[in-house]
């Protein structure tokens, strides 16, 4: 193992259960007697040392002591003590001041206080507020998926599973999670990392969208949307104090949630431009500068990408991925690739490369080192379902021991809403061709069968034909156009492909 | 050999069945498509529409705003004023979470001062609920121990809260005292005297209360009643009424509905200042909102069907059902315990929970003499 391995990138916290008289200080980690619940176990143990016996060692300290960095008693003008709060802004923790929400802001704050006064019959110079402030698919008109929302419906209500209105491709996946579930109820917890099944899906989505680089299920944490995940690993970086607090290098612009995490940590947001004229893109020598600047007041430990950009909309090149990750190996800098945009790439020349992808591709020296969280949800791309909080993070090359206290800690919210983790499940297991749904669920998609066969024929062959869906063809069947005009010793090598291709195909979806 | 878990406090998991009226509205909800079909009783349909209309572009799938959809917002207030015999509750002050949990970690994350010279405690029960305790290890904070009295059925005693506020002094800044009511894991329901005490205790040294209601409909230990802080600290009176800082918390995960996966939860901040609110709706906005399913649960919670409704026998059977089980179940699970030789249970007045006291021979043992285990008592089953 090379020296520069996880560990010292994100520390394992040593426990030391301080019992100062009657006080308990709990500074995390493995070994605690007092026995709290270990990651992926659900049995409760509770404090086994009760010592009710009081310690001589503690100085009782007077009243004006315990009231120090309170707000103090005031005498009004009449004689009687007014209590001032316990909880102001004084005395609240003083990173919250910090944190700014721009997403939620006084903006959107006075935007719902206009929708207020519009209902309540006040002339303004326009009948509605249209709110476009965040990426909110349904809320703008877009209709969900109905595979996805009939599956949901048969697991929230099971009884519907003996309904004719449903197909049956939606009643086999709803028995599925359901059978997942404790009690067979959507409305029972599950473990903190999530539904096994779900996750295990999820592992093969990935490996499937990165052409096959392995993904282990174990490292698969469903969350409450992306936003939970990334909270949930920031809280794991950041340490230190003074000049060795961490400092993780964000982009501006950047997604709020960032640096209101950060603010919130009371960690150092380092910030690199992104540069505007070349279309947002990431600039290596900027990454550099940065954080050479960084270096000189704090410790530096992580690097978050948002992939494709927010609120940027640009999609990064492979070239520039691989830039920033051979950077994060020099720097040992752990990577967060915020990647919950990735399905909504639609500009000509532009597609999506995960990180994980361009990672393994770089070889062993980057794929066994450089650690690596990425992130996806539910609530964008074509699903758009914000609502139901469904998300996931994928861990990769991270210490064995901090991946222990990451369990812990996600342990703390009990589990992730199930429907979302459903929902999560339907995302990465669509309907195949061959299912009943798929039909209607790729016109969803605005694309027709014909149109995924002969994309998926030229992905694989480099053979290149028209979907008959362009010509128009009776309802529920599928053709392709080519033409004939190659010399035949070309047309029977591609015809030979063809033919291989339809077996793979079909045995594939049916 | 099955494996029977009784360590949670999760009752479909255990077996009990979901209210059949809470999830008709939540099919109908996530696939709208049934609202107009016959399948579900008009007043699920009714339902269903009017949550919907409350959506953003009428679906599930939108994010809400922060505290939650207003529509549900104004139910649980009216829930909280009904339940509270009239006193008053502002749907400004309650912010619906992804479980209670969440609610929990937000309120502390205001009070948590990570930067002071010493810790922030907050005074918890023991025994108390393993994961509020991993929330402060989590955000740097103390426990500030103060012990149940188990002679006395795991009651709260004010002297004990006293003792270990003292003992805190120098070692760390307890500004929080944290109270479970009805008790988990001890099944203790506080009288509305000792309430009151706690409310003194907590204004006199100056105390924010955290007050984790989670368990208020699973009330039926003979002479038992619920009766919430709010409430309480209403009906002392001026100046208390007025000053003292609250946080209650709520949740769809127990009692009847017992929807632990949903997530649906909410606090109700009252008395606090209103700068810090400020901040506290800037802070519970970084969550964006509350699963949308978890308040749709909570929306069923505060306003169940009522005499009347097409759907209220069924609902009327099927609580009184699980109502019957866990009455039969709070009565005989301590009585059966306590007949062993070796434990001792008290009796059980509320909550989820048993918390027997075992005792082993004298032998050479890694564990120490005295230990808890939980059981759940819903799901305990006769025999």
């Amino acid at each position: 193992m090379s020296a520069w391995r996880i560990g010292q990138i994100l520390p394992s916290r040593s426990v030391s259960v301080l019992k100062g008289g009657n006080v308990w200080f709990f500074r995390g980690g493995a070994q605690d007697p007092a026995g709290y619940l270990v990651s992926g176990v659900r049995s409760m143990l509770i404090p086994s040392q009760l010592s009710p016996s009081l310690p001589q060692s503690i100085a009782l300290s007077g009243v004006s002591e315990r009231r120090r960095g309170l707000a103090q008693e005031k005498m009004t003008e009449n004689g009687v003590f007014s209590r001032d709060k316990v909880l102001t802004i004084d005395t609240m923790n003083p990173t919250v001041k910090n944190v700014e929400y721009a997403v939620r802001g006084p903006i959107v704050q006075r935007a719902m206080q206009i929708e207020k006064e519009l209902r309540e019959g006040v002339k303004k110079p326009f009948t509605e507020v249209i709110k476009a402030n965040i990426g909110d698919a349904h809320a703008m008109g877009q209709q969900p998926i109905t595979f996805f929302r009939q599956v949901l419906a048969l697991c929230s209500y099971p009884e519907l599973l003996n309904e004719n209105m449903f197909p049956e491709d939606a009643k086999n996946r709803a028995q599925r999670i359901l059978q997942a579930c404790g009690g067979g109820s959507v409305g029972a917890y599950s473990a903190s990392q999530g539904i096994d099944c779900v996750r295990q899906d999820v592992a093969r989505y990935i490996e499937r969208r990165d052409g096959g680089v392995p993904c282990d299920p174990d490292n698969v944490y469903l969350t409450t949307g992306a936003s939970d995940g990334i909270v949930t690993m920031l809280k794991l970086l950041v340490c230190g104090e003074g000049a060795s607090r961490t400092g993780v290098m964000i982009s501006i612009p950047q997604y709020p949630l960032y640096s209101a995490a950060l603010a919130e940590l009371g960690a150092v947001q380092v910030n690199y431009y992104l540069n505007e004229e070349k279309c947002w893109s990431m600039d290596l020598s900027e990454l550099e500068s940065s954080l050479a600047e960084a270096r000189k007041h704090c410790n530096p430990k992580a690097l978050c990408i948002i992939n494709p950009g927010n609120p940027t909309g640009q999609v990064q090149s492979r070239q520039c991925i691989e830039d920033v990750i051979r950077f994060a190996a020099k720097e040992r800098l752990f990577l967060m690739a915020d990647e919950v945009y990735q399905d909504n790439v639609y500009a000509e020349g532009c597609q999506f490369h995960s990180f994980k992808k361009v990672l393994f591709e770089l070889g062993p020296e980057y794929s066994d080192n450089v650690e690596l969280a990425s992130f996806h949800s539910t609530s964008k791309c074509y699903m758009g379902e914000c609502g139901f909080r469904g998300g996931y993070m994928e861990v990769i090359n991270m210490d064995a021991e901090v991946q222990a206290q990451l369990s812990k800690l996600v342990s703390v919210r009990l589990c992730p809403p199930i429907p979302g983790q459903a929902l999560m499940d339907l995302v990465v297991n669509s309907p195949q061709p061959g299912e009943p749904s798929h039909i209607t669920f790729m016109k969803a998609l605005g694309q027709a069968p014909d149109m995924f066969y002969c994309m998926k024929l030229l992905e694989e062959t480099g053979i290149c034909l028209v979907p008959g869906s362009g010509f128009g063809q009776k309802d529920g069947t599928y053709h392709f156009r080519m033409t004939i005009l190659p010399p035949t010793e070309k047309l029977k090598i591609l015809l030979a492909k063809v033919k291989e291709f339809h077996q793979k195909f079909t045995q594939q979806y049916s | 050999m099955d494996v029977i878990d009784v360590s949670w406090g999760d009752p479909h998991e255990g077996g009990v069945k979901p209210l059949t009226f809470v999830r008709q509205v939540l099919a109908a909800c996530m696939y709208p498509e049934l609202v107009e079909s016959d399948k579900l009783p008009v007043d699920v349909k009714q339902r269903a529409q009017s949550l919907l209309s409350a959506c953003d572009g009428g679906s599930v799938g939108s994010y809400t705003p922060t505290g939650g959809i207003s529509y549900i917002l104004c139910s649980v207030s009216n829930f909280i004023s009904r339940r509270d015999g009239g006193v008053p509750s502002s749907p400004e002050n309650i912010f619906m979470t992804s479980g209670s949990q969440r609610s929990l970690m937000l309120v502390l994350k205001l009070l948590v001062h990570n930067q002071a010279s010493l810790p922030t405690g907050v005074l918890t029960a023991v025994p108390a609920s393993s994961f509020f305790i991993m929330m402060l290890q989590s955000l740097g904070a103390a426990v500030v121990p103060y012990y149940l009295d188990e002679e006395q059925g795991w009651a709260i005693e004010v002297e004990e809260l006293r003792r270990a506020l003292q003992a805190s002094k120098g070692v760390c800044n307890t500004v929080a005292l944290y109270v479970i009511n009805p008790g988990n894991p001890t099944g203790h329901v506080q009288s509305r005297k000792c309430i009151e005490k706690v409310i003194r205790f907590a204004a006199e040294e100056r105390l924010f209360l955290m007050v984790d209601e989670v368990y208020q409909e699973s009330v039926f230990g003979e002479g038992s009643e619920f009766v919430s802080y709010k409430k309480v600290l209403s009906e002392m009176g001026p100046p208390l009424s007025h000053t003292v800082e609250l946080a209650s918390f709520h949740s769809a995960s127990k009692g009847f509905m017992g929807e632990c996966g949903l997530r649906g939860g909410y606090v109700e901040l009252v008395n606090l200042d209103p700068a810090v609110m400020r901040y506290a709706y800037t802070l519970f906005s970084t969550d964006i909102c509350a699963p949308v399913t978890g308040q749709l649960a909570l929306e069923l919670m505060a306003n169940p069907p009522r005499p009347g409704d097409p759907s209220y026998p069924v609902y009327a059977q099927e609580t009184q059902s699980i109502r019957a089980m866990l009455v039969h179940n709070m009565n005989w699970v301590p009585e059966f315990l306590n007949n062993i030789p070796g434990i001792s249970c008290q009796p059980m007045m509320g909550g989820a929970f048993v918390f027997p006291g075992c005792i082993y021979p004298k032998q050479p043992l890694r564990r120490p003499r005295w230990w808890g285990c939980s059981l759940t008592c819903g799901t305990v089953n006769s025999y």
